[in-house]
Parts: C-alpha cells; structure tokens; sequence
C-alpha cells in the first residue's frame, strides 16, 4: 500500500493537490435544501467513501461532481466545485466533455439495450475518441480487461448486454465507464442490487481501478466503505459531518454523530 | 451514425489514441473541440427538428381553423331585400271569407312576383322573368303567408318588407361572386348585377341574422337550409347510444375489474374489447346494416338503428376509461368495507363506483363526443336521406350533423360551402363544449390517493 | 302503443314492484329489520328485477324476430310470378310497406300489393298490441311470482347479487357478440358474394368496375370486382399519411417529452390533441375544399398535372389527422424508458439528442413500431376524408397526384343508395368489409401484443 505517506495527509479535513473539491456548496431542490455548505477534498487516485444515514444528501453530494443534478428540474446549487483547480459550474465548462472526464457508475446496472461491444464502445463514438474500428476494438477489449469481464464474454461480444447477469451488467457499465478513459469515477452504490459473490468482484475491481482513478463511491454499507476506501466522509441531514482517513474514522471518529452512525445507534 | 462516417474519413489520420487508456485523453485537443462543436450543432438540429414538428401540427389546426372560420361566418347572416307587397284581396282571400284555409292556400308566391315586376318594370321576355323572380328566395312565400295568417288585416294593404334574397343574390351580396369577371364566367348574368346594383343604391338591401340556419331542417334550397333537424337527429342517436352504452359499459366494466375470474372467458373479453376499439368504425355500419336492417328489419335512416350501432362502437372507450377509473380506486377501500361485512357488489354500489363515477363519466362523455362526429357507420343505415322535417322521435327517419355537414359538402350550389363551414363550427362548438365538461370533471374530481 | 311508451310502462311496473316487494318485507318484518335476512330494499330490488328482466328479454328476442317473420306472413301471399322475380319481389314489397304506413296513395300497384299492404298494417297492429300484452303479462307474471316468494327467511341479497352478476356478465358478453356480429355479418354476405365471383378474382383482378352491375338486364351486366386497384390505393394513401404523421408525431413527442419547458408543453400538448378530437368529416371537408385546390393551383404553377381528387391531398390530411395519434403513443412508450438509461448515457456526457438517438429511441423502437402499426390500421380504416377527398376512379397507380380510389370509398359509394342483397355490386361492399375487419384485426392484434411485450420489459 503506497497509503504509508497519504494517511498523513488524510488526516487532516482537506488534502494536497486535490483531484476534486467543494467548497460551501448548498443545494435547493425547489425550496427544499439538501445541502448545506458542504466542504470536502477528493484526493487523487484514492478511493473516498461517502457514507451516512439515507437521505442524507451522500448521493445528491456525488451527483454534483459531475453536474448529473443538471438534468432535474427545479435543482439550484450554491458554492463551488472544481476539477484540477478549475470550476466546473463555470459558463464556459462544458458539461458533457466534464462527464466524459468523470465517469459515473449508478445504483442499479444500466446497461443500454444494445449489444455488450456497443455498450463499451457508446462513450468512445460519441466523443469521436476513435479513427478506426481497430483502435474502438482496443478501447472496448481493454476496457472489458480492465473491469475484469473480458475473459466472461470475449466470446459473446455481440450478444444483448441485457443477457447478463447482475453482477456483469455492473462491471459492463463500469467498463463502460472506463472506456471514455475518465480521470474521476463516480458510483453511486454499484453494489446495492447485486449479491455478495457480486458485490466481492465489484469491490475487487475497485481497488485495482484506484491506481488509475480517482473513485468517489457512495454506499450503504460501512463494512464495504471500510474496505475498499481510503477516505471516508460521513453526511447526516445534508451536512458533512466529518472526513478524514477511514481507519481513524471507523476507529476513532471525532463526532458524536459519526460514532453514533458507525456504532449503528442510528442510520 | 454521422459520427461513424466522419469516423471513417478521419481513418487516415494519425493512430495516436492507441493507448489513451493509459494516458488521459487531450479535451483541449483541436479534433476533440470540433468534434464538441460538431456535435452541439445536431444537438440544436434535432430540437430544431422537434420545434418544426409541432409548428407543422399546429400550423395544420390553425390552417383548418381559419379555412373553415373565414368560409363559414358569413353563414350566420343571410341578405334580405326590401320590397313593396301589395297584399291584393284577389288573389289572396277572393271571396272576402277571412277563413285561415284560404288565406293558407293562397298564392303567395305570385305577389313576390308581382311586386317584383313592378318593382323593374321594364323586363318583359320569359327568361329575364325567371332571372328577376331569382332575386327573392322561392321560401319568402311561406314568411309572407305567416304574416297574413298572423295579422289578417294586412289584406288589401301595401307594404315595404324584408324577403329573403336567392341564394346567388345572397353570395353576390357576401362578394362571393365577383361582378367583376366576364359574363361567362360567374352564376349571375350582367343585368342581374344591375338590378342587384339598383337595389343596394336605394337601401334596399341588408344582412340580417339568419335565424332560419339554426331552426329550420334541410333544404335544396341553400338560403333556407337549417341545421336543427340535423342536431335533433344527432340527439335522439346520441340519447340512444347514451343508454345503451353507459349502463352495458359500466356494467361490462365493473364486472371485468371487480368480480371476474382470471379464466379463458375473461382473457378473451379483454383482447376483444381493446380490439373492437380499434375497428373502422365503418365495419360497425356495415354490422348496423346486415343485423338491424336485413335481419332485425329495423326503419332505415331511423335514430334508433344509428345510436344501436354508435353503441356497439363507443362501448369499448368506455368500458376501457371505466375500467381505468375503478383500478384507480385503492384496495383499501375495499378492504375497509369488505371488513365491515359489506357483500361484493355493496363494497361496489356503495364505495368504488361512487368514487370512480368522475372518471367512468369523463370517458362517457368522451365517447360520447366521438359518437357525435362520427359519420361513416351512419352512412351504412341510411342516415344520409334528404329529410326536410324535423324528426319527432327516435324512429322518425332523421340524420345527424356529421351527415348533414357531408351532404352539404357535397351540394355544388357555392352558397353551400359556407353553410357547410358554419355547420362545421356548430358541430365543433358542441364538441368543444363536451370535451370542455369532460376537462372540467376531471379537474374537479381529481384525486390523489 | 309506441316503444318508448311501453318501455315507460315497464319502468313504472318494476317502481311499482320495487315498493310491493318492499312493503312486504316490511310487513313480514313486523318492523324488526333484523327479523329479515336481507334489508327491505333487497326485496324490493328482487322484485323489481323479476319483473323487468323478463320483459325485456321478451321484447328483445320479439324484435329480433318480428321483421323476419312478419315479411314470410306476406311474401307467402304473393302471386308466384312476383316471388320469382328478385327485382320486383323488392319493389313490391317497398310498395306493401308503403301502402301499410300510409302513403302509398299515388303508387299504382297491382291489386294484390295493395291487399298485401292492408294486411301488412293489419299484423303490424296486431303484432303491435300483441308485443304490449306479452311484455306486460311477462312483467306481471314475474311480479307475481317473485312476490309470492318474499319470505323472512328468503335470501333476497344473495339471490339479487347473483341475478346482478348474470346481467354484468351478459353485459362483458355483448362485447364479444359484437364482434360475432360483425364476423358473420361479414362472411355471410361475402360468402354470398363468393358464389357469384370467384375468391381469387377477387383478391387478384386487376380490374374494379362493379357500377356496370347495376341492373341484370343491362348490357355488361358482370362489372369487374378485382380489388387490387383499391388495395392499392388505400396503401399508396395510407403511405403518404404516415409519411406525414411518423415523423411530425415522433419529434413532436420527442420534443414534448424532453425539451419542452412545462409552460410550453401545457399550452401545445392540449392543441395537438385537438387535431385528434376533429371529426373525420371537418377533415374531409377541409381537404376536398382547402387542401386540394390548393395542390391543384400550385401543382399547375409547377406545371404538375394534379387530380383535383389527388392521393396526396387525402392523404396529407389523414396524416394530419393520425399525427396526435403517433405522437402521444410514441410519448407514452418513450417515457417509459426507465431513467437509469438516460442517466447512463448522460453519465458517459452524451448529449440530450445523442441520449435520444441512441438509447431512448431504440430502446423504445418496439413500442414505436406497435404505435405505428396501429395507425397504419387507423389510417387504412378511415373513410370520411376519402370519400370527400379521394376519387372513383380505380387507378392503379403509385403517383400521388392523381386520383386513386380506397377500399372504404368503395364500401360507401357501394351500400349508399340502392340496395339490393341479391347483386354481385351490393355484396361486395361486404367481400371489402370482410378485407378491411381482417387486415385491421390482424394489425391490431399483433401491434397490441408488441406494446404489451414491451409494457412488460420495463416494469
């Protein structure tokens, strides 16, 4: 584990040379706040989980990183996030590149109705990443390797991606993901409709995609963000509560809320 | 796939991407800020594509609305012309008997004539006679005859009086008939435009609300021609068509939600109903035709075959909109009074039909509303008769307003398009009129459970 | 005694009956309801179903039967020569009808016609006083009876709920009747007409002149009755409708969908379905006297020789006509692409057209597909805007400006006017119906079942 110099740093609230930050971000869904003034740093090919009681505003938190709030009506966001220093609710930010550049893996596999190869290759076309079949082959196998799903349907590259099972269809849309080559993946609890043997893959995957990406993971389950994670955030009522390394917070939280949450008091 | 060709094109540049999964790809990178470019602009392309669409559409009902509303207002009025009747005791009531018979059959007609011929006393020859006669409207007749019946004391009198004009002089009047164009070319020959111009100088011709349009039944005759036969007819048929099919409807509905069984039976009522609903509805009257008709021997063009076949027709709409309304109603209810030891069909009759009746009546109304425009199945049953009175019940022959508005449409006199138009908007207001309770039932029953 | 009195008189019997049988579960009750086993009302509604059930039943299977049976009492009395002749055999009877209401003072009939009239209206009032005493002695019969069965102990609930659900299920039954009826109806008479041309003349003639066959004795008695030339129009018309209403109904379901603000969508999405709510009529009116004119004009202008009864001005408007059709289909199968998909594309940073292009649109395209089916069938069934718009002429072309002629035109110009159940003419109306009920059907079935398939996929 090169994490012998980064739990230093992650000890403190915010980290050096973040890939990602927020700063006093407040969010409105019409009226309603979901968000107050959150602060949080994402360090650079880390995984960070974000943990919390539902409805605490985790996901709505990770659904700002990369603007997907934009697509609902009636969302207001206040403050600031960047990416590699620059604003990403800028005018001039373009959002569907910043989606390109920070991939997004939902709650419940989505694979498009189309075939396994398609579903990879959708991201790479649409960005016109690609001048030749050979070079989107490439993409689509690497990709499928590196989601660890190649050598499951080398053989069926053509088949409905809707022919897999759960747990495949997720590393599918992980691969999927990975194919636009993004700097920052998202996930929004990728395991939360799949079975343990499943979920053990995906969190396998994980931890060899960290020295590639910077992954922001969302879950449910704090055994799961204890392993795979090396930053922990908790929210509660759409503040974040507390941040710092996930060994010191699962062992030694600061906050009263964080220990009461962890000590499963409530949640 | 646009992508995929311009993919194609490029296939000679550089293979640089090979190993862009190591190395973070360049978004700042020329190709790739074309590519953005290229890209927004279909985006744009497509919304445009969408807007187009529905200005398409829209334009398509202003288009119909116009053509229809500027061919059509000028139906609501009717050009009468002022003449001076004498009211001669010879020819009217000869023998002095005051006896309303007599009057009845006099020969009203030859006054108009009369006053007509001294009214342009210089036209002699036959021909140029049956032109002048065409100027006053062969129904003014039957007005002047109501007159005298109603006010005896007018025998013997002179009097200046409105008469309904002929139809040609009627759309001369309107500016239908351009008195511009060669002789040859329009209805009206050049000295009946000189009467007609003789007429307006002295102010003897007017535009008056045309009331016959809304009261009279159908007429050869455009200028006499009315529309209320026609809507009594689309009354008795829809009033048929209402009792049969409301009750079957909701009945067929109720059972098919609440107590039928999941077998064979039900499955294939179920498949037949969504089907019948999308049958031409001419097939229904060429059923009306063969069962009512041919072997029921039923009266032809009577309201009562016309409404038994919109019946068979509007059924389905409104066993499928009931059906919706009762599955809206939550179980809860149910078991709430099922748990009172409320029977079935209490739990139905007491809780669910009441709260689904808002939407079960707005799909009734909606059916309805297509049953009044409905003109093919009518066509099958001979509800396309010329019928000039106004039909007394429902198995008087009758025909309805779709019908009338198809038969005018087919009339060549040109004064018949603008009734046909103003048919048009009496149906469409009616329409509009059902739709818009149905519209105001649901608003105002609307519940969220 | 009208019909609508002596519905009247039914109505009033079973009210009457309602508070007979009412009263006496009160009597029996001695005033303790619970002394019932059911509530008084449910006496009364049994009664009053035993006795208006039954007259009605009674008058139904009368008027199925009356018209039949009423005209063998007078065709049996004719003189043989008139039953051989089918021609006269009708116009006699028209006669007889007239004369039996009235008004067959100016007709010069034989002498027998006139007495078959007088008895004609003799058995019609016979029949007439016999239905009232039918009915009403059903009514009062099962009246009685039902009265006389009023005990305490009587199970009236059960026994009207159980006679409530025979009637729901007569009701849920006349569903399929009607589609019996037009079944039969359909084949009967084509049938009837099969014997007279031959099936595959039929379906493959190349030529359709059936106006020839008015008249027996008329030269060229036979017409020609191969439907290919109509078929042909109704696809070509039918084509250039969907032409019009797949893409206008698409993007304008599209953009309502995704892009329209909901200001916009509450003020268009009501106006777009206004077009649907516009009787066939109005739309054929307005293509025979705006749409079509106009193509003529301007087509001359072109120096395009355009039939004043194109294919094009019918079919521009049926498309108008189906574009709200398509369109809230369309929507309603596109909206059920479940969002995760959206969110998945829009997550790899697609745009909202390369979203709908790629992922809601074939997604969806099974639904779309069912929406289209369906109103091709819509389309091939509409008749007003073609027999306004659309031609006679039975041309067998693919070019939209000239006039063809479609198998519903056929039907109408066939069955209005003259009838006559024995003509090859007449009863091919019913040959074409019989196409027409199968090809919709057979669309209709199969575009349900695709929806339904992909109804099921997404929830």
């Amino acid at each position: 584990m090169a994490a012998v110099s980064q739990s230093a740093m992650a000890a403190k609230p915010s980290v050096e040379n973040p890939k990602m930050t927020a700063r006093n971000l407040d969010l409105f869904y019409s009226d309603n706040q979901a968000l107050y003034e959150v602060d949080l740093d994402i360090a650079e090919k880390q995984v960070t989980a974000l943990i919390g009681p539902s409805g605490c505003g985790k996901s709505t938190f990770l659904r700002c990183l990369n603007r997907m709030n934009d697509t609902i009506d009636g969302v207001t966001i206040k403050g600031e996030v960047t990416l590699d220093g620059r604003d990403i609710y800028d005018k001039r930010i373009d959002v569907v590149q910043l989606r390109a550049r920070i991939g997004m893996v939902f709650q419940k596999p989505n694979p498009f109705p189309k075939s396994i190869y398609d579903n990879v290759a959708y991201g790479p076309r649409i960005h016109g990443l690609v001048n030749s079949r050979d070079e989107l082959d490439e993409i689509v196998m690497t990709s499928l390797e590196r989601a660890g799903l190649l050598k499951e349907v080398k053989d069926r590259l053509q088949s409905p991606a809707t022919g897999l099972s759960g747990g495949q269809q997720q590393r599918l849309c992980i691969a999927r993901a990975v194919a636009v080559s993004p700097e920052v993946i998202l996930m929004d609890e990728p395991c939360s409709a799949l079975d343990p043997i499943a979920t053990a893959k995906v969190e396998e995957l994980i931890d060899e995609l960290r020295s590639n990406y910077t992954i922001v993971i969302v879950t449910h389950s704090m055994q799961q963000a204890a392993r795979v994670s090396q930053r922990t955030a908790f929210f509660h009522l759409g503040k974040l509560v507390e941040v710092g390394e996930t060994d010191q917070i699962f062992t030694n939280p600061k906050d009263e809320r964080t220990k009461g949450y962890i000590t499963g008091r409530f949640g | 796939m646009t992508d995929m060709a311009s993919l194609m094109e490029d296939r000679a540049a550089a293979k640089v991407i090979s190993d862009n999964l190591r190395k973070p790809v360049d978004w700042d990178s020329p190709k790739i800020a074309r590519n953005i470019k290229k890209r927004y602009a279909a985006e744009r392309r497509f919304k445009i594509y969408g807007l187009v669409a529905i200005g398409i559409a829209l334009l398509a009902l202003c288009m119909l609305a116009t053509s229809i509303g500027s061919k059509g207002y000028s139906a609501f009025y009717q050009t009468y012309v002022q003449l001076e009747v004498h009211f001669d005791p010879a020819v009217i009531d000869p023998d002095g008997t005051g006896d309303p018979a007599v009057i009845g059959r006099a020969n009203f007609d030859g006054l108009i004539k009369q006053s007509l011929r001294d009214r342009f006393p210089d036209v002699t020859s036959r021909s140029d006679k049956r032109d002048l006669y065409g100027i006053v409207s062969g129904g003014a007749s039957y007005d002047l005859r109501e007159r005298v019946l109603e006010n005896p004391s007018l025998i013997g009198q002179t009097r200046t009086i409105w008469l309904i004009s002929g139809d040609d002089f009627d759309m001369l009047n309107k500016g239908y008939i351009d008195p511009t164009v060669a002789e040859g070319d329009r209805r009206l020959n050049d000295q009946e435009v000189s009467w007609y111009n003789d007429l307006v100088e002295a102010g003897a011709v007017e535009k008056q609300f045309h009331t016959r349009f809304f009261t009279s039944g159908d007429s050869r005759e455009p200028e006499l021609a009315g529309i209320w036969g026609a809507a009594v007819g689309s009354f008795y048929t829809l009033l048929v068509t209402l009792a049969l099919s409301f009750p079957i409807g909701v009945l067929a509905a109720v059972y098919l939600e609440e107590f039928a069984p999941k077998n064979r039976f039900t499955q294939i009522v179920e498949v037949n109903i969504n089907n019948l609903a999308a049958v031409p509805s001419i097939v229904f009257g060429l059923l009306g035709l063969e069962v009512y008709l041919n072997v029921m021997h039923l009266p032809r063009s009577a309201p009562v075959v016309g409404g038994l076949t919109l019946a068979l027709m509007t059924l389905p709409t409104i066993i499928i909109a009931s059906r919706a309304a009762i599955k809206a109603v939550p179980p809860s209810i149910r078991q709430a009074a099922l748990g009172l030891g409320a029977s079935p069909v209490q739990t139905v009759t007491h809780h669910v039909l009441p709260l689904a009746m808002p939407g079960i009546l707005t799909g009734t109304i909606i059916g309805m509303a297509q049953a009044l425009g409905e003109t093919a199945p009518l066509l099958m049953i001979g509800m396309v008769a010329f019928i000039v009175d106004i039909p007394g019940g429902a198995l008087d022959p009758a025909t309805v307003l779709p019908v009338q508005i198809y038969l005018w449409a087919d009339s060549p006199e040109r004064a018949f398009v603008e009734k046909t138009s103003a048919a048009i908007m009496v149906l469409l207001a009616f329409l509009v009129l059902m739709n818009g309770l149905a519209v105001y039932l649901r608003k105002k029953f609307e519940r969220k459970w | 005694m009208s019909l609508s009195f002596l519905l009247l008189a039914v109505a009033a019997l079973c009210a009457l009956s309602f508070y007979f049988g009412r009263q006496r579960a009160v009597a029996l009750s001695g005033g303790r309801h619970s002394n019932l086993h059911s509530l008084p009302v449910h006496y009364g509604a049994y009664t009053a179903a035993w006795c208006g059930l039954p007259a009605l039943a009674l008058l139904l299977i009368w008027y199925m039967f009356q018209g039949s049976v009423i005209e063998a009492l007078i065709v049996s009395d004719l003189p043989q020569e008139i039953l051989d002749d089918s021609g006269r055999l009708s116009l006699a009877l028209n006669s007889i009808s007239l004369i039996a209401a009235g008004n067959g003072q100016h007709l010069t009939v034989e002498p027998e016609i006139v007495d078959a009239g007088r008895r004609l209206a003799n058995i019609q009032t016979i029949a007439n006083a016999a239905l009232v005493v039918v009915m009403l002695s059903g009514a009062v019969l099962g009246l009685s009876l039902s009265y006389r069965k009023i005990t305490a102990d009587m199970r009236a609930r059960n026994n009207i709920e159980r006679i409530a659900r025979y009637v729901m299920i007569a009701c849920s039954a006349i569903a399929i009747l009607s589609t019996v009826g037009i079944v039969f109806s359909l084949l009967f008479e084509a049938l009837h007409f099969f014997t007279k041309i031959n099936p595959l003349e039929f379906l493959f003639g190349l030529e359709w002149s059936p106006q020839t066959a008015i008249r027996a004795d008329q030269v060229a008695s036979e017409g020609a009755f191969g439907a290919i030339p109509l078929f042909v129009g109704t696809l070509l018309i039918t084509l250039i409708a969907m032409c019009v209403a797949v893409p206008i109904g698409l993007f304008s379901a599209i953009y309502m969908g995704e892009y329209a603000s909901p200001k916009f969508r509450a003020i268009a999405k009501p106006a777009l379905e206004i077009l649907a709510g516009v009787p066939t009529v109005v739309y054929g009116f307005f293509a025979a006297l705006t749409v079509a004119p106009f193509l003529r004009d301007n087509g001359a202008i072109l120096g395009l020789d355009v039939s004043s009864e194109s294919a094009l001005a019918a079919g521009l408007v049926m498309g108008i006509m189906i574009i709200p059709f398509v369109s809230s289909l369309s929507d309603d199968v596109m909206s059920q692409v479940p969002k995760s998909l959206r969110d998945g594309s829009y997550g790899l940073g697609a745009t909202k057209s390369e979203t709908i292009r790629n992922v809601i649109f074939p997604a969806a395209l099974p639904g779309i597909v069912g929406a289209v089916l369906l109103a091709v069938s819509r389309a091939i069934g509409e008749t007003m805007i073609v027999v306004m718009a659309a031609g006679l002429a039975a041309n067998m072309t693919a070019n939209p400006l000239q006039a063809v002629t479609t198998v519903t035109v056929q039907i109408v110009t066939l069955l209005v006017g003259d009838q006559e159940f024995d003509s090859a003419k007449t009863l091919s109306a019913f040959a074409l119906g019989l196409v027409l009920f199968l090809v919709t059907l057979g669309l209709n079935v199969f575009a349900l079942k695709v929806v339904q398939k992909y109804r099921e996929k997404y929830d």
